[in-house]
């Protein structure tokens, strides 16, 4: 080997073992420190009087935020808003890196457990004390408590907040319902079933639904079965992660027989497998569909689009009478762990619950219940309007006691890894009620212990 | 019998004895070398590194070993993605390669004619539109109302209409559709360029020889273009083996498992699932896959005549 080789050798070892050993030592750990508990505070924070500049990260194609953020400043003049805006399934996968390394005060979340767990949320139970939240009725704000660790939820601190909470249930199109002689909303899962039939027989699709892609559509209706079925305290057990929870049960077993037999008998758009959100929304409104199983968030949307042709009513019971449930979720905001102004982050959220003028956005931008005591002010609503039909169907389900979270939240990945394959075979008749629901919570076994 | 010393061509530099050390030729490719080892080599090491964890992506990780490895190879799921990404290579590879041969040497016997030029340019358009945007306007075509559908029904097929993309049984070859238009063009102009580069006197002796246009095409093009055809079916490989954009837009995966693929799967276990050791592990089999699979094309394909 000549001189000049071995040197050109040498060179290169020592590039390649460079880049070799920048990857030495285990990954991770470079998460924040744990914060012991929310630290208490002696009074209820403000965000001052000196210039202030709230960082926030947003779910795009939601208008609620950022006219919450512009009344805000305009009763706060000394807040200014720096606002990014991103899809949610980005702001999922991003949430902790972001959290992590680039902190906002603010931020649209997913489920928080996993962020929890590495302590890069704010624990904001001496908000909640000084602000009051604890008072208000406890299950506006059970889905953001978590066990110490992040191991259960539903339970402990509080490490997010809402800036409202949405609910699903049944859009229907009023004019379609004339034509099979539907004059007013099924009570019972027998009337619902019998109303499916007709509009069937009349050349109507009698439910209009998304299943393709990543994001399985017909949880909705599955999870309205399930609560029409079986009461919502296991479900939301299961959500939770509680020790020995399980979507196997008897009664979930009677839903999703009884989803399957509505896909048999043609209830869905034959191409269900391929329609996304987006193109389920458009076709309702153009009328392709009796039913939608839908969240209260496409209200303000479908007051709109269809002023005075759509209805909204609560999933029908099983039985005549019986209680009723529905999926409900806060729209999920926390303040990272190294948040700057966390203090006015906090008193904003706070505001959105309280203040009239925010808790009218709320509601006419939002679609949605606003947070707050049980007592507070209702903003008006127009009669005869979707957006009412929602509102009502919520005090029904806080009167039953029936609010759920998503069986979509439960991990991570259970909804595009677990639910939507499973759902998407079952149409295709690929699968059978029973070895679906033996096959979620198979792999949400192993997600909970994986993680 | 000893060798004897040829005398060298020195440059005047050298000639007047100011010899240039060899380790300033390095200094060039310094920044160059930089570069790759910051950006290539360091995040393939990391990788590998990572394949060896169990990891979050944020907290603290725990040693695997090859714990990750063995679960690639047993997962029904994530090796029925490695499955469907080697039955894409029927679409993405065999497909274009095959028809692009046929094309480019139809456009090489009208090359004079305008019909030739546009052709090309058609056949090109394909490279030059992101493919985000190609997958969003093939996944409106076949969609159960597009255009496929109609043309089918127009036909007096309409029985075979369906939603291309979110039938289990048509899925993936619907998804193969896609990656063949992609990547047809850009083997139709590779080959064409290849195809100029033959001597004409090649053709006219071998027609003078009563050969037809198939025995051309068997006997002279297909063997002068041997180099071509390798660098196609090389780039058009690692597309199926790699392939993530056309699949993540057109199906996210669906329905079912159908047509999931490696990289989807490896940005799924990162991100939603955030187990970024399996997500590891995965990537660095595709990466043996692909090293795998384009040797031996590189080997067979290589030019012995020199």
């Amino acid at each position: 080997m000549s001189r000049r080789t071995r040197w050109n050798g040498a060179a290169l070892a020592v590039v390649m073992g460079g880049a070799l050993a920048a990857g030495c030592g285990a990954p991770g750990g470079d998460a924040p420190r744990p914060e012991a508990t929310g630290a208490s505070l002696a009074a209820a924070p403000t965000c001052g009087t000196a210039p202030v500049t709230l960082n926030a990260y947003i779910e795009t194609g939601f208008p609620l935020p950022k006219e919450l953020s512009t009344e805000f400043s305009k009763q706060h003049p000394n807040v200014k808003w720096n606002i990014r805006e991103d899809q949610f399934a980005v702001i999922t996968q991003n949430a902790p890196r972001v959290l992590a390394d680039d902190p906002p005060d603010l931020m649209r979340l997913p489920q928080v457990s996993e962020l929890v767990k590495n302590n890069l949320l704010k624990n904001l139970d001496g908000y909640a004390k000084a602000f009051g939240w604890d008072s208000w009725p406890a299950s506006q704000l059970e889905q953001m408590r978590m066990a110490p660790g992040g191991k259960t939820r539903g339970e402990g601190s509080l490490y997010a907040m809402g800036l409202n909470f949405s609910m699903t249930g049944v859009f229907y199109n009023k004019k379609l319902a004339d034509k099979i002689g539907m004059s007013s909303p099924p009570a019972t899962l027998a009337e619902l079933d019998d109303a499916l039939a007709k509009a069937k027989s009349a050349g109507i699709t009698p439910i209009a639904q998304f299943n393709g892609g990543a994001t399985g559509g017909l949880a909705f209706p599955l999870q309205d079965l399930m609560a029409a079925y079986g009461p919502s305290g296991p479900i939301n057990e299961w959500i939770y992660q509680k020790p020995g929870a399980t979507i196997d049960t008897p009664s979930n077993l009677q839903a999703t027989r009884h989803l399957e037999k509505w896909i048999k008998a043609g209830y869905f758009w034959k191409d269900v497998n391929a329609v996304d959100y987006a193109t389920m929304m458009s076709r309702f409104i153009k009328g392709e569909g009796l039913f939608m199983f839908n969240g209260d968030w496409e209200s303000g949307n479908l007051d709109k689009q269809m002023p005075g042709d759509v209805g909204f009513f609560l999933m029908p019971p099983a039985q005549q009478g019986g209680k009723q449930a529905a999926m409900s979720a806060p729209l999920t905001y926390g303040i990272s762990s190294r948040a700057k102004n966390a203090d006015c982050a906090a008193y904003f959220l706070n505001w959105v619950a309280t203040d009239p003028k925010a808790r009218e956005i709320g509601v006419q931008v939002g679609g949605s219940h606003p947070m707050g005591p049980a007592d507070a002010p209702m903003p008006e609503v127009s009669e005869g309007t979707v957006t009412a039909s929602t509102l009502a169907a919520g005090a029904k389900i806080a009167e039953d006691n029936g609010s759920m979270d998503f069986i979509a939240n439960a991990t991570g990945a259970i909804y595009a890894k677990s639910w939507t394959p499973q759902l998407q075979k079952l149409v295709a008749g690929q699968q059978t009620p029973e070895a679906l629901l033996k096959s979620v919570q198979s792999d949400y076994t192993s997600q909970v212990k994986g993680s | 019998m000893p060798r004897k010393p040829v005398p060298r061509k020195q440059s005047p530099a050298r000639a007047a004895g100011l010899r240039t050390p060899s380790w300033v030729g390095w200094l060039f490719v310094a920044p160059a070398l930089g570069v790759y080892a910051v950006f290539v080599l360091r995040p393939i090491a990391l990788t590998v590194q990572y394949s060896m964890y169990r990891w979050d992506g944020i907290g603290p990780s725990t040693w695997a070993g090859l714990g990750n490895y063995v679960r690639v190879f047993t997962d029904p799921d994530l090796f029925a993605s490695i499955l469907n990404a080697i039955k894409l290579i029927v679409f993405f590879s065999v497909i274009p390669v095959v028809l692009g041969l046929a094309i480019a040497s139809t456009i090489r016997r009208i090359a004079a004619s305008r019909l030739a030029l546009v052709a090309r340019t058609v056949l090109f358009l394909p490279q030059v539109i992101p493919l985000v945007a190609a997958g969003i306007a093939w996944s409106w075509l076949m969609s159960s109302t597009g255009l496929v559908n109609q043309l089918l029904a127009y036909v007096g097929l309409e029985s075979v209409a369906r939603a291309w993309l979110g039938d289990f049984s048509t899925a993936l070859p619907a998804v193969g559709v896609i990656g063949a238009w992609v990547l047809l063009g850009l083997c139709t102009i590779l080959l064409l360029s290849g195809l100029s580069k033959i001597d004409p006197a090649l053709y006219e002796a071998a027609r003078m020889d009563g050969a037809g246009p198939l025995r051309e095409f068997v006997s002279i093009t297909v063997p002068c273009l041997r180099q071509e055809i390798g660098v196609c079916v090389t780039v058009t490989v690692i597309a199926a083996l790699a392939s993530f954009d056309i699949v993540y837009v057109s199906t996210q995966g669906g329905p079912g498992n159908a047509t999931m693929v490696p990289g989807l799967e490896i940005y799924y276990l990162a991100f939603s699932e955030r187990q970024v050791g399996m997500a590891s592990a995965l990537a660095v089999v595709l990466m043996v896959l692909v090293i795998l699979v384009a040797l031996p094309i590189q080997w067979l394909t290589k030019d012995r005549s020199s």
